[in-house]
């Protein structure tokens, strides 16, 4: 472990991706037209089938439940819109609540993870203070510590305090830099800023203060949006936290509702099922379509999970 | 409004000369205000949240407690149960199983993907998109939802086997023998996380060591295991001790497959969801603490190795 700590401290871990695009890979592919043909069928092969069950799911979703077992192909003849019917007001809430609550726990995360983790990466990265090295290790020891090993004392702190059925213990623990990773992240991208625009402000004046809030929060825009989209995906796919937190149906949020769901039809109304998986689905789908390019850098920058 | 107030405290002055200069490096050098105030929150999160629970549960995982009376010092007691658990050993296997079984193949289809890619394939940015998608998508209940179906007796895949005229009527899912192959097969799906990555340290390495080599008539496997490996050797190391990490953490996909069982027979009973059942189904929280700290060891322990065994085969080029 004390050999991980020295020796990412020591030297850009791997997986650092410089913002050096110059050297591309071998070419090989225009010297044998033949087998770039082969390459691209089987690419495009193996595409298909890593998202042809995306495609069935929604092409389903419009299907009644009936048909769904009996039809593996993609075409739609008719559009059975009343698997979203059923399925938006199938629970004491309808579906909209949900979704509802699993924005409010999202937007907290974000700019929980936003606040904290920036802020301590500007410390680790660019500011001198005692034990700087031994606190650096342990940030990245965290990111390896197991989720479950402190759950158990964090669930009975969480009600003690009367917070369980509430969104605290879901965004609370990010405004406290609970996920390092992205410290790291932000920490590995601020080494990348040069270091005489610092001094420069310094020499203007500026205060620590100023520095991060004028001038590295602008240039960090790059990390603090894949921040924000990876907090988004993970924390809106989060099961786990609300499963153990949320025990009234009233702050349930979409994967715990769907899951109720799944419970209270005992898996015979699939139709439905399939269309809230659906609707569960669209906001990651949204944020991976407009954020891809974020997430794509940033999982290049740490090495992401 | 103190932490601002106390943050603007340092000021710097203009330099005059070199000596200035390196005064006010010196000045600069002592950032402990600063940087304590800006690593508060992290602090105190690292110590409310993280490491004053991980003492919490060292010290639970000795006691019997059920949430209601308090902690009851039993000493190892918990720890000597778990030498007799059966399903706690059902739960050890299965995991170990998905654990060394789905991480290579992941990462082996990752790499093999991600070089194929990274040969100048054109639309490279449309197949790392749609590799990269189900990645993003396949920690969520919704596509544990879809698996249940498509891997049921009557579901996706037995239907497309149908349709190819086998006469295919295992419940996947249903069956204790194939029931954890669906979810090492879900992991493997969710290769394109690894993959970007790779293509990013790919494209690190120097066109021109493979030029040199194609030169020299070296052919292609050459190429991959002598240029290629070793210079993506630390990647895939990190890759590797990552996903060892998290899937030894798999949790969401086992619980809605079996819905919260690990059911069919305990053959997906991930380690996780067996610890969510003692702790927060039947409360036994000083177990559950004693097995998520066997978890840690577990973890540390394969961590470790993994950092000894790079020692022979992670090529640093310094």
């Amino acid at each position: 472990m004390t050999d991980l700590t020295a020796r990412t401290e020591l030297e850009p871990p791997p997986g650092v991706a410089t913002r050096d695009t110059t050297t591309v890979g071998p070419r090989d592919a225009g010297r044998f037209r033949g087998s770039s043909v082969v390459k691209h069928l089987l690419l495009i092969a193996g595409a298909l089938t890593m998202i042809y069950p995306l495609v069935w799911l929604l092409v389903s979703s419009f299907r009644p439940t009936d048909v769904i077992f009996r039809t593996p192909g993609l075409w739609l003849n008719d559009i059975y819109v009343k698997n979203y019917t059923e399925g938006w007001n199938a629970l004491a809430n309808p579906f909209g609540h949900y979704l509802v609550n699993s924005a409010l726990v999202v937007i907290g995360a974000i700019a929980g993870n936003l606040l904290s983790c920036s802020l301590a990466a500007y410390a680790f990265a660019r500011l001198k203070f005692r034990l700087r090295t031994l606190w650096f290790s342990i940030m990245l020891l965290s990111i390896m510590l197991p989720f479950h090993v402190v759950v158990v004392p964090q669930y009975i702190l969480f009600n003690k305090l009367g917070w369980v059925d509430t969104f605290i213990p879901l965004i609370l623990p990010k405004f406290l830099a609970t996920d390092a990773f992205f410290v790291f992240l932000m920490v590995q991208f601020i080494r990348g800023i040069p270091r005489e625009l610092d001094e420069a402000a310094r020499i203007d004046g500026c205060n620590h203060w100023q520095i991060f809030s004028r001038m590295m929060i602008p240039l960090m825009i790059p990390a603090l949006a894949t921040t924000a989209i990876f907090t988004f995906i993970w924390t809106w796919s989060d099961f786990f936290t609300p499963l153990i937190y949320l025990t009234s149906p009233e702050s349930y949020t979409v994967p715990v509702a769907l899951r109720s769901f799944l419970d209270a039809t005992s898996g015979s109304n699939w139709g439905a099922m399939f269309a809230m998986s659906v609707v569960s689905l669209i906001p990651i789908f949204l944020a991976f379509l407009f954020g891809q390019r974020f997430l794509v850098r940033g999982i290049a920058t740490t090495g992401g999970k | 409004m103190s932490v601002i107030s106390e943050l603007s405290h340092i000021h710097v002055e203009h330099p005059q000369s070199d000596e200035d200069r390196r005064a006010q490096r010196k000045a600069a050098g002592r950032d402990n205000k600063a940087g304590y105030l800006f690593l508060l929150p992290w602090l105190v999160g690292l110590f409310v949240i993280t490491i004053g629970p991980l003492l919490a549960s060292l010290y639970l995982s000795f006691t019997d407690y059920s949430l209601i009376e308090a902690p009851q010092w039993i000493g190892v007691h918990n720890y000597t149960r778990m030498l007799g658990d059966e399903r706690l050993h059902q739960a050890l296997k299965v995991t170990f199983i998905y654990v060394f079984v789905s991480v290579p193949l992941q990462l082996a289809l990752a790499l093999a993907i991600a070089v194929l890619l990274n040969q100048g394939m054109r639309g490279l940015s449309f197949y790392r998109s749609v590799f990269y998608l189900p990645s993003m998508l396949g920690a969520s209940v919704a596509i544990a939802v879809l698996w249940r179906q498509m891997f049921g007796t009557d579901g996706l895949i037995n239907q497309v086997l149908r349709l190819f005229g086998v006469d295919a009527h295992t419940g996947w899912i249903s069956d204790p023998r194939y029931a954890l192959s669906t979810l090492i097969l879900l992991h493997i799906w969710q290769f394109g996380s690894p993959m970007v990555i790779f293509l990013a340290g790919l494209r690190q390495i120097p066109a021109m060591y493979y030029e040199a080599a194609a030169v020299d008539g070296a052919p292609r496997w050459r190429r991959f295991t002598k240029i290629t490996l070793p210079l993506l050797s630390p990647i895939i190391f990190f890759n590797l001790v990552l996903q060892i990490i998290g899937a030894f953490q798999s949790f969401t996909q086992a619980f809605i497959v079996s819905n919260g069982t690990g059911a069919p027979s305990d053959s997906t009973l991930f380690y996780t969801l067996y610890l969510y059942q003692r702790g927060f189904g039947q409360f036994e929280m000083g177990y559950a603490a004693a097995m998520a700290w066997l978890l840690v060891v577990i973890i540390a322990a394969f961590t470790a190795i993994n950092f000894y065994a790079s020692k022979y085969w992670v090529f640093y080029d310094d």
